[in-house]
């Protein structure tokens, strides 16, 4: 078994409005260090697959197909053994 | 014969009752509701596919919807030349599907937006507008929490330049001020239609202003027009 990491975000060139509020709020806390946030999804599948790869390929065409909207989002992945 | 309207029906719309109410009660007709796991839509000649909050709105709206098994007739059907409305959710499933490009961000504002708004009708050219004036305003409410429509500049100036941009919000007088902009759409978007003209997605709810007593009856004009066309045909 393989655990997969995704990791969906709002593409750069896209505002974040979620992303936006929060760095207000943070910014009122007195947190004025933080420059930015960017807000996403973070997603784990467990996969059975025979090999880091195949899970790893099994996971992008998760992601593809349905985990992210490539219109706005971008996906990272990483894949570990369980 | 007169044309057959068919309500798509997805575990959690909920403005599918409206439409068939819209269809049906004011508009005389034949409006039949289409459950999402049915396929055949042989003898239909006009789709809805209604606003709510199909499969909880999970990962995305319209991200789980998109895969109903009714949804690979939709795609043939508007392949075919089908005429096609989205409805606010319905908007949202038809761009995840691919039947229209972009997507939608939370609301500019972050908060979800229940009032009447005011679009302004860009083009004349599509069945769903043809007897609506371009430069004509129609009053519509909208209900949602992300229709902030978003496309990157490629594919915006192909809308413009296409004249796939059927509807912007505006104010009252028709004019696409900045506060008009209810939602942060880039260009105002409200609505836009496919490059071949079949398919509209839009997040106002015509369906839910047919009859003056709840404020506004703007939305016939859409169903008027569609049932023109559809007569003509």
């Amino acid at each position: 078994m393989y655990k997969a990491t995704v990791n969906v975000t709002l593409r750069k060139s896209i505002l974040d409005p979620q992303g936006k509020a929060a760095h207000h709020a943070l910014t009122n806390l007195g947190l004025s260090d933080i420059e930015s946030v960017r807000i996403g999804k973070l997603i784990e599948l467990n996969i059975d697959a025979d090999s880091k790869d195949a899970a790893f390929d099994i996971a992008e065409t998760a992601c593809t197909k349905l985990l992210a909207n490539e219109v706005m989002e971008d996906f990272e992945i990483t894949v570990h053994e369980n | 014969m007169s044309a057959n309207f068919g309500v798509i029906v997805f575990p959690g719309s909920n403005c599918d009752h409206d439409a068939y109410h819209a269809l049906a009660h004011v508009m005389n007709a034949n409006a039949q509701f289409i459950w999402h796991k049915d396929t055949d839509l042989s003898d239909i000649d006009f789709l809805l596919v209604p606003g709510g909050f199909s499969y909880g709105d999970y990962l995305r709206s319209g991200a789980i919807a998109r895969f109903s098994p009714i949804m690979q007739s939709v795609t043939e059907f508007a392949q075919k030349g089908g005429p096609v409305l989205g409805v606010c959710n319905g908007f949202q499933i038809l761009l995840e599907a691919g039947l229209l490009p972009g997507a939608m961000l939370h609301n500019e504002q972050l908060r979800f937006i229940c009032k009447q708004s005011y679009l302004r009708c860009e083009t004349s050219d599509t069945l769903f507008t043809r007897t609506i004036e371009p430069g004509e305003v129609l009053q519509l409410p909208v209900a949602h929490g992300e229709g902030n429509y978003v496309t990157d500049s490629d594919q915006l100036k192909k809308l413009q330049d296409n004249n796939q941009i059927v509807f912007r919000y505006c104010n009252r007088e028709g004019e696409t001020t900045r506060e008009a902009n209810i939602n942060g759409s880039i260009d105002h978007i409200a609505g836009i239609c496919n490059q071949k003209r079949n398919v509209l997605g839009m997040m106002p709810h015509p369906e839910r202003a047919v009859e003056s007593i709840l404020g506004s009856d703007d939305g016939k004009r859409i169903f008027e027009s569609a049932l023109h066309e559809l007569a003509a045909v």
